[in-house]
């Protein structure tokens, strides 16, 4: 059985609590000092993607703009930068959620590995047109490992949603 | 407006439409970038969003001390005590010429007044660690322990035991922002220490550093020490900044190609310096500037 719109299972709603507990999370995680280490996911923009598509009444770019804000400001980049690339992120998610969700995981993630590189791109051009120095190719190594974790992503995120129906006091999940 | 006096009931009101929305958000974020980047006039945003997220960003901090913590446990004995030697040895080796360096201090200090020159600043330092390297692929930057509540500014130079490792450029409360010198947009005014030629180094990214501008037949070696000049009035004079490691005479170009690379452990975490900031130095008398700028309009009234 699959998360996708193909499956036939219908999924609880989701609770407004859970989407703000993962995307603070998400935060929490990019926080980690890694410095230049390549390869390490941008969670916020992953967790964002994630939302956009599954929930896009009760996510979007509004979100998207205030944690860039704040991705701002802990990443000592250019006020503006994270805020643009994710307010764009969530535009293009939404826009892409009746579509991509009919796939099968592995090729969502498909999707989303283009939908982080492009994100990258716009921070890259926001930054290069500002002066400052080519990151290097490696950078771009985040989406790559961003679009893998997807399919563990997609199971975390929806497993409270997973919960049966009605509640059977011998079988607890 | 409806007859009865208020609006009607809005089904299924969303508000404006994504398009709409989109065009907001993204003008707003294009305007931040424009004024951060040319105006620098956001800092008051990023201090207070800095000190919103502090928590959190502690909390952040916690498996990479622990990591830390758990290779300073699993040290093993030989390696401190080698440690230990090594620096009691430095301790006495820098004792004899701290000893000497007061006695100097006090001489210059009466040399100075009996020429009638201003005399030099004290300057005091403050311990800061280097915490961690910052995210931001573009720039190379690092943040220290010490803060605007510990006294640190914006603009002191940071500096560690071999030599200048960059300056503040951002202070929050608890931390602060060390632009390093290999970083592309940080520049520092040097001189060779062998012969006093002057320039301007600058960073180059990648651990490099580049001297620009210096003519072809420049009189610059591999293995000369640049230190700082002092002429900004930031940077104290005769700190160590960098060694030449290669140099490229090309005659095609005017000026030679010069790269350097930095003296202090600038890509190494450890304990560093950050000296208290000087008084600015006096404006240039505004008649040396006169023929300079009349020099720059020459060309506009063609």
């Amino acid at each position: 059985m699959q998360p996708t719109l193909a499956s036939r299972r219908i999924l609880l709603p989701v609770s407004n609590w859970f989407i703000a507990l993962s995307l603070c999370l998400a935060l929490l995680l990019n926080l980690i000092p890694f410095g230049h280490l390549p390869g390490i996911p941008d969670w916020v923009a992953l967790v964002l993607a994630f939302w956009c598509l599954h929930q896009p009444l009760k996510v979007g770019m509004s979100v998207g703009f205030a944690f860039g804000l704040m991705m701002d400001v802990v990443d000592a980049s250019v006020l503006g930068q994270h805020a643009l690339a994710y307010v764009l992120l969530a535009y293009a998610s939404a826009a892409l959620s009746r579509r991509v969700l009919w796939f099968p995981l592995s090729q969502q993630a498909l999707h989303i590995f283009l939908l982080l590189l492009a994100t990258q791109l716009v921070m890259l051009l926001a930054r290069m047109l500002g002066g400052a120095q080519f990151p290097g190719f490696a950078w771009f190594l985040s989406s790559v490992t961003g679009a893998l974790l997807w399919h563990p992503l997609t199971y975390i995120l929806l497993a409270p949603q997973f919960r049966s129906h009605d509640k059977d006091v011998h079988r607890p999940i | 407006m409806s007859a009865i006096g208020h609006a009607p009931p809005p089904f299924f009101n969303r508000g404006p439409g994504p398009l709409v929305r989109l065009f907001f958000f993204v003008s707003a974020s294009l305007i931040l970038l424009v004024v951060d980047l040319r105006f620098h006039s956001l800092e008051w945003i990023r201090l207070s969003i800095a000190t919103a997220i502090w928590p959190v960003q502690r909390v952040a901090w916690m498996p990479i001390d622990a990591a830390g913590d758990v290779a300073h446990y699993f040290v093993r004995q030989s390696a401190l005590e080698q440690q230990n030697a090594k620096l009691r040895h430095e301790r006495i080796e820098a004792s004899q010429s701290l000893l000497r360096q007061r006695h100097l201090e006090d001489e210059n200090q009466r040399l100075r007044i009996l020429l009638d020159m201003r005399a030099r600043q004290p300057v005091t330092g403050r311990v800061a660690e280097i915490i961690y390297a910052a995210r931001d692929p573009f720039a190379r930057r690092v943040f220290i322990d010490k803060g605007l509540q510990h006294g640190v500014r914006d603009g002191q130079v940071v500096v560690d035991e071999k030599g200048v490792l960059g300056q503040v450029i951002r202070s929050f409360p608890l931390t602060a922002e060390v632009s390093l010198l290999t970083d592309k947009r940080q520049a520092i005014p040097v001189q060779v220490q062998r012969n006093g030629l002057r320039s301007v180094l600058s960073g180059a990214g990648g651990g490099r550093m580049e001297l620009r501008f210096l003519a072809g037949s420049a009189d610059v070696k591999v293995g000369d020490v640049l230190v700082t000049s002092g002429l900004d009035g930031v940077y104290l004079a005769g700190l160590p900044v960098a060694r030449v490691v290669k140099v490229e005479r090309d005659n095609a170009y005017v000026f030679a190609r010069i790269a350097c690379e930095p003296m202090a452990g600038i890509e190494q975490h450890g304990l560093v310096l950050a000296l208290e900031s000087r008084a600015a130095l006096p404006m240039l008398p505004s008649g040396l500037l006169a023929p300079e700028k009349a020099k720059s309009e020459k060309p506009r009234s063609r």
